[in-house]
């Protein structure tokens, strides 16, 4: 038993490791040109996904871009207020399942990671956006 | 042992053909293996199904695992299906050897767990599962001597699982409560019921933190019932999961198991592998 609780208090000091900062997650992420960098790459991502591609068939880019931009913004609690169309008109028609919603969440973390975005930082982020999956698929 | 034999070269072939893999759950988030055959930790069942189906998707697992404790040793191979993350299907064979007596104990156990509510990540509340677990001594003499009263039993459990993105420091916390019901004496290889039958109702527990995407440690705490008055004891480990991708992953735990059949202090190493397609 002293082992276990000795490894306890291990995996308590480890998680202390990570500065508990006063930043905002849209500051640690550099901001609007940290978020630009990131939705770049999770385009990059989609772009050459043959699993996700069709859904974007018939998507402006250019408008998604600046969407999510925005919504990431709002998210990370940034300088932004959501000016978008709601996530269920935006994805009625869709049909995603739920196996393509995480395949979306898998490249996503790729875009993170290829942007050296911090790991708990990364985790924050997702815990503000998996919320938001009923209002995404299967609809 | 030609059973084992045969089961791990089958995971080894199988895992030449991951093309057909289903993929649809996050990585890490089905769990591995347990010595009973379910999904789950180590040696408690989760309340995630095992393998990476999702709900339109099936999938097959295989895997082995081995644990080695002062006196003795348990090696299990096993398999699970899971159909659409609703119903997990299991199998294992557990051999149990104990070179005192230079005796083997052999058991298999064919378990379904239904998923009843959720989703460990995305569900407000926490994923719930209700499994039953069918397990049978091929030869009961050792039961018998100890005065085990079947060689047989049915243990049913209730699970509840549950992730959390972030939570603790900005890195995932996982955390899983099981209730059983079990006349079971260490997993049944001492054979179910004896003189000393009481407390039937047992309480699991496991969490782990995730140190990336990949890694996990965590522990687990399994209460046992003393039916043979053998002096059982709860067990309890810590774990390492590494799970590199969806095809593989592969478990090391540290073990503290008590008195087994009087021998005090069972104390050692768990390492299991397990495939998904």
């Amino acid at each position: 038993m002293g082992k276990i609780l000795t490894t306890i208090v291990l995996i308590a000091s480890l998680a202390g490791c990570s500065s508990a900062s006063n930043l905002t997650l849209y500051q640690q992420l550099d901001g609007q040109a940290g978020l630009e960098r990131l939705v770049d790459s999770f385009i990059n991502q989609i772009g050459n996904d043959k699993q996700i591609i069709h859904y974007f068939e018939h998507a402006n880019i250019s408008h998604f871009r600046e969407g999510f931009i925005n919504h990431l913004c709002v998210l990370t609690d940034g300088p932004c207020e959501y000016t978008r169309d709601s996530m269920v008109d935006i994805h009625t028609g869709m049909h995603i399942t739920e196996a393509d919603f995480n395949h979306v969440v898998d490249l996503l973390i790729n875009a993170m990671n290829e942007q050296n975005i911090d790991h708990t930082v990364q985790n924050k982020i997702l815990a503000k956006m998996a919320p938001l999956r009923s209002e995404i698929i299967k609809i | 042992m030609k059973k084992l034999k045969l089961l791990f070269l089958t995971v080894i072939a199988l895992s030449a053909f991951n093309t057909f893999a289903s993929t649809g759950k996050l990585l890490a988030t089905p769990g591995v293996s347990q010595v009973e055959g379910s999904g789950g930790g180590g040696i408690i069942p989760w309340a995630q199904l095992a393998g990476y189906a999702s709900e339109d998707e099936f999938s097959i697992n295989g895997f082995c695992s081995r644990a080695d404790v002062t006196d003795y040793s348990l090696d299990v191979c096993g398999a699970q299906v899971n159909l659409f993350n609703r119903v997990e299907l299991s199998y294992a064979q557990q051999n149990f050897a104990v070179p005192a007596l230079n005796t083997e104990i052999e058991q298999e156990i064919t378990g379904v767990k239904v998923r009843l509510y959720g989703d460990i990540v995305y569900s407000d509340w926490p994923q719930l599962s209700l499994g039953v677990q069918y397990k049978s001594l091929d030869d009961g003499t050792v039961a018998t001597l100890v005065g085990a009263d079947d060689t047989s039993g049915t243990d049913i459990y209730l699970a509840a699982s549950k992730l959390h993105l972030g939570a603790v420091a900005g890195y995932n916390w996982f955390w899983n409560v099981t209730t059983r019901y079990s006349e079971a004496n260490q997993l049944g290889l001492l054979g179910y019921g004896g003189a000393n039958s009481n407390e039937k109702l047992l309480f699991e527990g496991s969490t782990a933190i995730f140190l990336s995407r990949e890694v996990a440690v965590g522990i687990e705490y399994r209460q046992k019932s003393n039916n043979l008055g053998l002096g059982e004891q709860d067990w309890q480990d810590v774990f390492v999961a590494w799970m590199p991708n969806k095809y593989v992953s592969v478990t090391a735990a540290y073990l503290d198991l008590g008195s087994i059949a009087g021998a005090k202090d069972q104390t050692g190493w768990y390492l299991s592998v397990t495939g998904y397609w």
